[in-house]
């Protein structure tokens, strides 16, 4: 059994959303407890990779291997290091709470709906668990099918001009990263491991090539400025639920795909465009983040801000080859992934809290605009606190998940060049900015729409939504040891890698 | 003269031909209500070619008829799964062909006629069994288009295949009295030896260009798809199905003698034409793929736009071709299998959807269909994901293994003008799940399943097939390597 319990988190909610579409069409309380049952099952599940992964080595552990295509010599091959498992953790954990989210919300075809999402976390698990190229290809690509249809069906006005492009936006990103990967695969001679991959010898021609290709790929999907512009349609239009699966989750895999290709199979490449990344990176923490300060609508702003905050995560990642091969400070190298990865997580619990809110006040006035609210706190006394809380964490606030990878990340920056520490710092204005003062219009104040004055605070359903993502943004601003603990050697192992030149 | 041996050789063709003209009889005598036994028997006597074919199989290759028909495993691949394609072809057609009242025998013996004919074709081991396997498909492939005498577009769809089609089968014949000038042989075999010790190769270029056109024109690659569209949508969709499938099959049996048996590369050198023709089919490749993938975005109508999506794929099975290996003629049949299964079902989809008075042959007759009918939307969405290339579905891995061949071959810029040209391509295949998934039905149409049930079953099997293969392929692809040597 624990010898294939990456394949079980995969499959689970694949199957899993078989008995919710066949058992729930006519009968949506049916489709709602089954899909609830399976994702608490693939959470528990998840939450068993805890004890059975060994933190302190930070290998690649859990391992399934079993032959898939022999003639191309494809694997199904699964394992995790400790940020796998972290990012794992965070999916089946987000993932309950989309379900509950939706539970009244959705009415039309609601088996439909959890179905997709079902479907679409056993795609975002196996993304995380693939150690075979082609398998994380797979994986990568099937999910988009799922959250087509989620955007698609569920959305907003405008949703079919969103959704499709956001398909073919992602489609043309990854599809010139299939190529690089077959390109790969001729060079090593047969292989699409990701091992094998990270080992063959390429010039530096190659890996400029095929570091545009991994870039075009990932940097849709993370999204980086200047391909962002798909992820404030999809966000604005999507419903709840996709709005944060897609920020909670799918966001992190660019930056996952980054550490995964980019760092390991093109090195020379990734340190001569690091400061491409660094640059762009900080356009999206100091631009986008007043672009978000001028929104009107209250998820295109946190939409905004997403972008800006996942600057960060591509940020981290790529200083680490000024900080290990420039100033030759591995620490602080260390210490900036680090803070990539914790703002990972922290970003994947603070943009779905945000859009669950954002949810919340859409199901009752069925509007996103600022200016439709004003006061909501004197009818939705519980609601706010909840509000408040996220919003400060999203704005960095000390004690809170956003402010522990955000202030690691500029520590680290520091060492590799005051400028850029700098630049990142903006943020810490601009979005204390743009997420108080929305805070301001819609909370704050008299209440000037008749209709607000009509609100009803949020339910026990809805309570315990936003206690569980209350929770993980405390935690892990308070105590982010653990956190960074499962990660760091793996983490470690990573900066180790980008001091190995190709070349 | 034809020895016994010979005859065994033969009998899965044989024994079609003699079960098409029992068919042929027992439908004249048959009063109109007993017509359904010929439907079945028909699909029975598919299914025991398709036994006869696996069951006969040579481990390795033998010849017929001195050389002229070869059995080996290419053609075992192909005609297994043209017979089963045309004896799911069958199964969908029953419903339609009886609601329209178009000649149940007729349609039955011409389609295993042509299936005949694309088993000859696949198996040729000379010039002459290319042209009779040829001629015996696309005459009864006419006959077939203008199968509905009382409309308009089918009568004009067969008039326009007869002509191109005859127009480039006499090129073809040109080219192949080309090639026999210059070599003194009709057998593909010995039309490589000679190419090899050729030092004037310019008779036997300007033959292989007749014949690339000849090949093109059966593919529908562009600039010789010019057919495709009318025919698509002008032939009865039961008609259709059969020619947008089970014929790529052969279509890409008839490139692969051709090109590679006849006028391909020894292992390891180029003494062959195969330098030559790489560059004229990677030419076709690209403006198949870049037509067929542009046209599609404006069609309103479906047949007419899986008829521009064939072009682009016959555009993908040509950066199979275009490698010249073993491993590339794989991929093209792998290929070629994998859009023959997955086009099957696209044109199932619109013979199961389509009743008397309502063609469903409009992309907007799909209009919300989700509500309708969740369980045939989703079949679709297999369909088009198939299509459009998204893993994890089947059609995803045929295209892997073309770019590969590309790849592989040195053309890396080929393979990614094919990945660009997906992304043309998913637009289309979204626009219809979008009109499926995303719009409400039209006020006043009622699309549904109104098909008999084997046809629906089957064709949900067949649906579900593209997303099973997706993670099964594995067998698939070691028995096209295998047939290639591999």
């Amino acid at each position: 059994m624990s010898n294939h319990l990456l394949s079980l988190l995969i499959w689970l909610p694949v199957v899993g959303a078989i008995p919710v579409l066949l058992a729930g069409a006519g009968r949506p309380g049916l489709a709602r407890w089954i899909s609830l049952l399976v994702a608490v099952a693939t959470f528990a599940a998840s939450l068993a990779l805890l004890p059975a992964y060994d933190a302190a080595t930070g290998t690649l552990q859990l391992s399934e291997s079993m032959s898939w295509i022999p003639s191309l010599g494809i694997n199904y091959s699964l394992a995790v290091d400790g940020i796998s498992v972290a990012l794992i953790v965070l999916t089946t954990f987000v993932q309950i709470l989309v379900i509950v989210g939706a539970w009244e919300v959705i009415q039309n075809k609601p088996h439909q709906y959890m179905a997709a999402m079902l479907v679409l976390e056993g795609a975002m698990v196996g993304v995380f668990c693939a150690t075979d190229a082609m398998l994380f290809y797979v994986f990568f690509e099937a999910m988009l099918i799922p959250m087509f249809i989620l955007i698609g069906i569920w959305g907003g006005p405008r949703r079919v001009y969103a959704t499709l492009k956001f398909f073919i936006y992602t489609f043309f990103g990854s599809i010139f990263m299939l190529i690089g990967l077959i390109y790969l695969y001729h060079k090593t001679g047969g292989s699409f491991a990701m091992s094998d991959m990270a080992n063959v010898h390429l010039t530096m021609t190659e890996q400029t090539w095929l570091f545009f290709a991994f870039l075009l790929g990932f940097a849709i999907k993370v999204p980086m400025v200047p391909v962002h512009t798909w992820l404030p349609d999809a966000h604005v239009e999507a419903p709840t639920g996709g709005s944060v699966v897609l920020a909670a989750v799918m966001l992190k895999i660019g930056g996952y795909g980054f550490l995964r290709f980019s760092l390991p199979i093109t090195p020379d490449a990734s340190h001569e465009f690091a400061w491409l990344i660094i640059v762009l990176s900080l356009i999206a923490v100091c631009y986008i983040g007043y672009i978000a300060l001028v929104q009107q609508d209250m998820k295109k702003l946190v939409a905004y801000s997403s972008i800006a905050h996942m600057g960060f995560v591509t940020l981290g990642i790529f200083m680490g080859f000024l900080l290990v091969r420039e100033t030759n400070d591995p620490d602080a190298a260390r210490l900036g992934m680090q803070g990539a990865m914790v703002q990972m997580i922290s970003h994947g619990f603070i943009s779905g809290a945000m859009f669950s809110c954002i949810g919340v006040l859409y199901d009752r006035l069925h509007s996103r605009q600022i200016k439709d609210y004003g006061g909501v706190i004197n009818v939705m006394p519980v609601f706010a606190p909840f509000y408040v809380l996220f919003a400060m964490a999203n704005s960095g606030l000390p004690g809170t998940s956003g402010f522990v990878g955000e202030f690691m990340v500029i520590l680290a920056a520091f060492s590799a060049n005051p400028w850029i520490a700098l630049f990142a710092a903006f943020t810490l204005i601009i979005g204390a900015a743009y997420t108080l003062w929305m805070v301001k219009r819609v909370l704050w104040g008299d209440i000037t729409n008749k209709h607000v004055a009509e609100l009803k605070d949020v339910n026990g359903r809805e309570i315990f939504m936003l206690s569980a993502f209350a929770a993980g943004v405390l935690l892990f601003g308070i105590w982010p040891e653990p956190l960074v603990h499962l990660m760091d050697a793996s983490v470690a192992r990573i900066v180790e890698q980008l001091a190995i030149t190709k070349v | 003269m034809p020895s016994i041996n010979d005859i065994l050789i033969l009998l899965p063709e044989v024994y079609l031909v003699v079960a098409a003209c029992v068919l042929l009889l027992l439908d004249a005598y048959l009063k109109p209500g007993q017509k359904g036994t010929v439907h079945w028997l028909s699909i029975l006597v598919l299914l025991v070619g398709a036994y006869l074919v696996v069951s006969g199989s040579p481990t390795t290759p033998v010849t017929a008829f001195s050389g002229m028909f070869v059995r080996d495993g290419v053609a075992e691949v192909l005609k297994l799964f043209s017979l089963l394609i045309t004896a799911v072809i069958f199964v969908y057609a029953r419903p339609y062909l009886k609601e329209r009242a178009i000649p149940f025998g007729e349609f039955y013996t011409l389609t295993i006629f042509a299936t005949v004919g694309i088993m000859f074709l696949v198996s040729a081991g000379s010039l002459v069994t290319v042209y009779l396997g040829l001629e015996l498909l696309t005459l009864s492939s006419y006959a077939l288009v203008a199968l509905n005498r009382d409309s308009r577009l089918s009568s004009e769809a067969a008039i326009k295949y007869f002509v191109l089609g005859a127009l480039a089968s006499g090129m073809l014949l040109y080219g192949m009295s080309m090639v026999y000038g210059a070599t003194h042989s009709l057998d593909l075999h010995a039309i490589h030896a000679a190419i090899v010790g050729a030092e004037w190769k310019t008779l036997l270029l300007f033959g292989l260009v007749f014949m690339i056109v000849g090949i093109g024109f059966k593919l529908g690659a562009a600039p010789f798809h010019m057919w495709i569209p009318d025919v698509y949508q002008g032939s009865p969709t039961a008609v259709t199905v059969f020619i947008g499938s089970a014929q790529k099959l052969a279509a890409f049996g008839m490139a692969y003698r051709l090109l590679s048996t006849g006028m391909g590369d020894i292992a390891g050198g180029t003494s062959g034409l195969a330098p030559q023709w790489q560059l004229m089919l990677a030419v076709l490749a690209v403006l198949s793929l870049a037509i067929g993938n542009l046209v599609a975005i404006v069609q309103t109508n479906l047949k007419r736009l899986l008829a521009y999506s064939t072009i682009s794929h016959m555009g993908y099975l040509l950066l199979g071709l275009v490698n010249a290996g073993p491993e590339g003629y794989s991929a093209a049949m792998f290929y070629a299998v994998s859009y023959a299964l997955t086009s099957a079902a696209a044109f199932g989809m619109i013979l199961v959807l389509s009743r008397s008075g309502f063609e469903c042959e409009e992309i907007d007759d799909l209009r919300g269909l989700n509500q309708r009918s969740p369980w045939f939307a989703f079949m679709m969405l297999l369909v088009m994901f198939s299509l459009a290339g998204v893993p994890p579905l089947f059609g995803f891995f045929g295209k892997l293994l073309v770019l590969k061949a590309a790849v592989d071959a040195g053309m890396l810029w080929l393979a990614i003008v094919g990945a660009v040209a997906a992304i043309i391509g998913l637009y289309y295949y979204l626009r219809v799940v979008k009109v499926m998934y995303f719009d409400a039905p039209a006020e006043g149409t009622d699309v549904r399943a109104t098909a008999d049930a084997p046809a629906r079953w089957v064709l949900s099997i067949n649906a579900l097939a593209l997303l099973i293969l997706g993670f099964t392929w594995a067998p698939l692809l070691a028995w096209c390597q295998r047939a290639f040597g591999g």
